[in-house]
């Protein structure tokens, strides 16, 4: 078993607005068809809602923070699964079904398990 | 000797790296190893001679390096895992109850076409894919790999190193797709094949620092494919068109190295032998598949129908002309627009085919296109179009050249009369 966090990006939308209650309830279809194997998800508000956050120099500097995203994109992060699977090729077939997988792009990448770090 | 040893061990590596993945189930470990069991045998064979069963030898030597390597690298992680492995892998084998722990017959054929499928996995990039394929299926040094890909040593060790960590992270599984997904699958292996064949079959300027040859690896590899899944018409087809295509080579180039056109080779110098077998295998393939040709059974059919033509005037270019109409339906490729326009040219003469290249681009374009309007004596038009060509071989910039002096003295004395 391999955990995966598939990140969905997509136009920048604002989950609550009525014109994407049908694309949210498919997302939440998602989310249940596939309940067994995902272990974390949510959908986030739209990026004007982001705030970067900086330590300027060492530990314990000045905390800077800036409104906006990380990077601008036409396509933004709104959402991640954090799914278990055999292998890539069942977590592929997972993440097709994302409805982001059709309207932008889903990025599927392996998580490094704590206890795998510790003993590292 | 020192050669007959290093292409023993290269060629029978794939088969022994491919069973030691799935016993070790990692492919840097896997491949660590082989490397290990190589040098072993570089060193040991031109002195004690050949074993009886290189690829016995080489097994028993690589699983006892991978042992090795386990045991120095213990305190790594997932050590419990790999523990357990070294159990296993110190048991002789039981699947065949060889002794030696030679994997044999059928269990040694999965293990090579799990491999294959692994590293022409769709998750990674095409380049990723060839890379690995001559690696791990033809054995060939990150040395070698840049200079067929042209790119640097170092640059093809970084990929190598970072597709063999995406394997590992992102769990890539290392099996042969169920029979349903095979379909899905296959066209990504036949791409790796093709395109290891097609870029040796235009090798790059310059003499190669490797004495290798890329056809005659590819021709292994699609021997290989369709003789581990003789029942695929894909395998079938990609065989039965490199045959078909290598069956011409010893006429392609005179005996000075110059190009020598199609319509030119002394055809008595084609492969006869090459020739009836990619024919039958073409035939296999159509028969075992559905009404829509793929692409490399159309590729293959049309070699076919130049190969089956014993002088270039009675090559059958209407049925050559359907056949890339085919062939553009499914797989509207550049190179294969620019030879349809070559063939409407043989049919319905050359301003047709001028016409279909009215909108192409690319350094061929510009050679058909001079080669089309020489035919219709505009020479000047002819040379501007050939000077604009680039040729990516010695041997081709020299046949430029000298079109490029035929083409002026026809105009000339074309001026004088």
């Amino acid at each position: 078993m391999t955990q995966y966090l598939a990140l969905t990006y997509t136009a920048d939308v604002d989950w609550w607005a009525p014109e994407q209650a049908a694309e949210l309830a498919e997302y939440r279809q998602f989310a249940i068809d596939h309940a067994d194997k995902i272990q974390a998800s949510a959908v986030l508000h739209p990026t004007t809602t982001a705030t970067v956050v900086r330590v300027e120099g060492a530990r314990g500097g000045q905390v800077v923070t800036t409104d906006g995203p990380y990077a601008e994109t036409k396509e933004a992060l709104t959402g991640y699964y954090l799914i278990e699977a055999d292998d890539l090729e069942a977590a592929v077939a997972i993440a097709a079904e994302l409805p982001a997988a059709r309207n932008g792009a889903v990025e599927l990448r392996p998580v490094i398990l704590a206890r795998a770090a510790e003993a590292q | 000797m020192y050669d007959a040893v290093a292409e023993t061990v290269r060629i029978e590596g794939a088969r022994i790296l491919a069973t030691l993945i799935r016993t070790v189930g990692d492919v840097q470990l896997a491949e660590d190893a082989v490397q290990e069991a190589t040098l072993a045998a570089l060193g040991a064979w031109p002195v004690t001679g050949v074993p009886p069963e290189p690829r016995a030898w080489l097994t028993v030597t690589a699983r006892r390096k991978a042992i090795d390597i386990i045991r120095r690298e213990r305190a790594r992680a997932e050590k419990e895992r790999q523990g357990s492995e070294l159990l296993e892998l110190s048991r002789p084998s039981t699947v065949t109850g060889d002794p030696a722990g030679i994997e044999a017959g059928q269990a040694a054929d999965d293990d090579l076409l799990r491999l294959i499928f692994t590293c022409c996995h769709p998750t990674l990039s095409p380049p990723t894919r060839v890379a690995l394929a001559l690696r791990t299926l033809c054995g060939l040094s990150p040395a070698a790999i840049a200079d067929v890909m042209l790119t640097t040593e170092a640059a093809t060790a970084k990929r190598l190193t970072r597709a063999r960590h995406k394997i590992a992270a992102a769990n890539i599984p290392y099996r042969v797709p169920p029979e349903a997904e095979l379909a899905d699958r296959l066209p990504a292996v036949c791409a790796v094949i093709h395109g290891l064949y097609t870029s040796g079959h235009a090798p790059p300027d310059g003499e190669p620092a490797y004495n290798l040859d890329l056809c005659t690896e590819a021709i292994r590899l699609a021997e290989l494919l369709h003789g581990l899944l003789p029942q695929q018409p894909m395998p079938t087809a990609v065989l039965a068109l490199l045959l078909l295509t290598e069956a011409r080579r010893p006429a392609r180039l005179d005996a000075d190295g110059e190009v020598v056109t199609l319509e030119r080779q002394d055809r008595s110098l084609w492969d006869a032998a090459a020739i009836d077998r990619g024919i039958a295998l073409l035939n296999d393939s159509l028969e075992r598949s559905g009404r829509q040709a793929d692409p490399y059974q159309l590729q293959a059919a049309i070699a076919a129908e130049h190969a089956r033509a014993a002088v270039y005037s009675i090559t059958d270019w209407r049925e050559i002309v359907r056949l890339y109409e085919l062939l553009l339906s499914v797989a509207p490729t550049p190179s294969a627009q620019l030879a349809h326009a070559v063939a409407v040219a043989e049919t319905e003469g050359p301003e047709a085919g001028l016409a279909l290249l009215a909108e192409q681009r690319g350094s061929r374009t510009h050679a058909v296109r001079a080669e089309l309007l020489a035919r219709l004596e505009r020479y000047p038009e002819a040379i501007d179009e050939l000077s604009r060509a680039e040729p990516a071989t010695a041997a081709e910039r020299r046949h430029q050249e000298r079109r490029i002096e035929e083409f002026s003295r026809r105009s000339s004395s074309r001026g004088r009369c």
